[in-house]
């Protein structure tokens, strides 16, 4: 009698057996390396603007502090993108004839907002407010990185819930003097006995209730 | 082809991982500033209607609200309690936003002056030691010459805070000597 099952058989068994763990294993850890991929967070991807608005050269090169333009950050949820009126408050003077300030004027002159991407996106689920971030010491480069030296934005954090949870539960690695927030360039020079000691002094008491951050 | 089963699964499985994303992330509100194809201009945030008064935003008390007096005139004194809490406040604000042309002295040198805007009046010129608290007030509010308005960038009790700063850094270099705290006149005399 005919064997019924051919002899590659074996060979098609070992395999599946080996693949019910090993393939999902790799899809699984396929799945989780794109998710935390730039290709799906975006980060530190450059995103085209209408112009090539430069914060190295206003920040560093210029000393205008963060809030002239993102006047809203220390009070609202939202930190403010400016109108193009506080592009026109130097730019009526300065670069008046530049073509790459052209859309800033056209804006002006025909009372229609400059259309820019957005940089920071969270999905639509996640609730966020700045100003208690500001209020509690959390500077302006723990999340946005050295924006300052960027000649143009992107995004340097992952903007990830395991990101957000690392200072939700650890902010003692994170929390500054509030003075200090919207200095870019400040370190703490010894962050392991500060953080605490800020933390106890502000109160930073970051929940991880999911309904914290998801309401 | 049994052995490619698992393949199958696991591409399956990327696909509707990858496909169940965007309908929680982009939900159908607006945020700050969205575009919207809903109203003929395409902002989401909608401008408020001329007239309309927000609650908190009714300007009763003119002279706190314009920094005109009842003579008509600016008003010499603050309408707010001159703290020393005041002048900080005052001193961060106008680093913020009047340092880059005005410079951090008051002098008229900022950085934007540096680099090409007309440069303005110094704060520790004459006319300028003689103007009340209420003149500042106007000028952050309605600008003056090539000094766009300040309104919407700069809160009302940030404007005052900023009009006692102005007045600090001028009494910082003008000052009569009689009018010194005993202290700091005790120390200049000394240095004599």
């Amino acid at each position: 009698m005919a064997q019924i099952f051919h002899r590659s058989t074996n060979t098609v068994a070992k395999v599946t057996l080996f693949g019910a763990v090993f393939f999902v294993a790799v899809a699984g850890w396929v799945a989780a390396t794109l998710d935390r991929s730039a290709y799906s967070t975006r980060q530190g991807v450059v995103r085209e603007q209408p112009v090539p608005f430069s914060h190295d050269h206003h920040v560093v090169a210029l000393g205008i502090d963060c809030r002239y333009c993102h006047t809203a950050v220390e009070t609202e949820a939202f930190a403010g993108i400016p109108p193009t009126t506080t592009c026109i408050n130097c730019h009526k003077l300065i670069w008046n004839e530049s073509d790459m300030l052209a859309p800033v004027r056209a804006s002006l002159a025909e009372d229609t907002p400059i259309r820019w991407t957005r940089v920071h996106d969270l999905p639509d689920f996640v609730y966020f407010d700045h100003s208690i971030h500001v209020a509690k010491g959390v500077g302006c480069a723990t999340c946005h990185g050295r924006v300052d030296q960027m000649p143009l934005v992107y995004q340097a954090a992952s903007l990830q819930m395991e990101w957000c949870l690392e200072c939700h539960r650890h902010p003692e690695r994170y929390v500054g003097p509030r003075e200090q927030v919207f200095n870019m360039a400040w370190k703490a020079p010894d962050q392991a006995t500060l953080g605490p000691a800020l933390v106890a002094e502000y109160h930073v008491d970051p929940r991880t209730d999911c309904s914290t951050c998801h309401r | 082809m049994r052995t490619s089963a698992p393949l199958v699964a696991a591409a399956l499985a990327l696909l509707v991982f990858a496909g169940c994303r965007q309908g929680m992330y982009d939900q159908a509100r607006y945020e700050p500033y969205e575009d919207s194809d809903f109203f003929a201009d395409g902002r989401a945030s909608r401008l408020l209607v001329e007239g309309t008064v927000p609650r908190g935003w009714l300007r009763a008390d003119p002279v706190l609200y314009t920094g005109i007096g009842a003579d008509g005139g600016f008003a010499a004194e603050l309408p707010v309690a001159l703290t020393r809490e005041l002048v900080e406040r005052g001193r961060q604000r106008f680093e913020i936003f009047c340092s880059p042309c005005h410079g951090r002295t008051g002098d008229g040198l900022g950085m934007i002056v540096q680099r090409g805007f007309k440069q303005p009046a110094s704060f520790h010129e004459a006319r300028l030691r003689a103007m009340p608290y209420g003149y500042f007030f106007d000028v952050v509010t309605n600008g003056f010459g090539q000094m766009s308005s300040y309104a919407s960038m700069v809160p009302v009790a940030d404007r005052w805070a900023i009009a006692a700063y102005v007045r600090v850094l001028q009494t910082s270099r003008y000052i009569a000597v009689d009018e010194l705290p005993a202290e700091d006149r005790r120390r200049l005399e000394a240095a004599r």
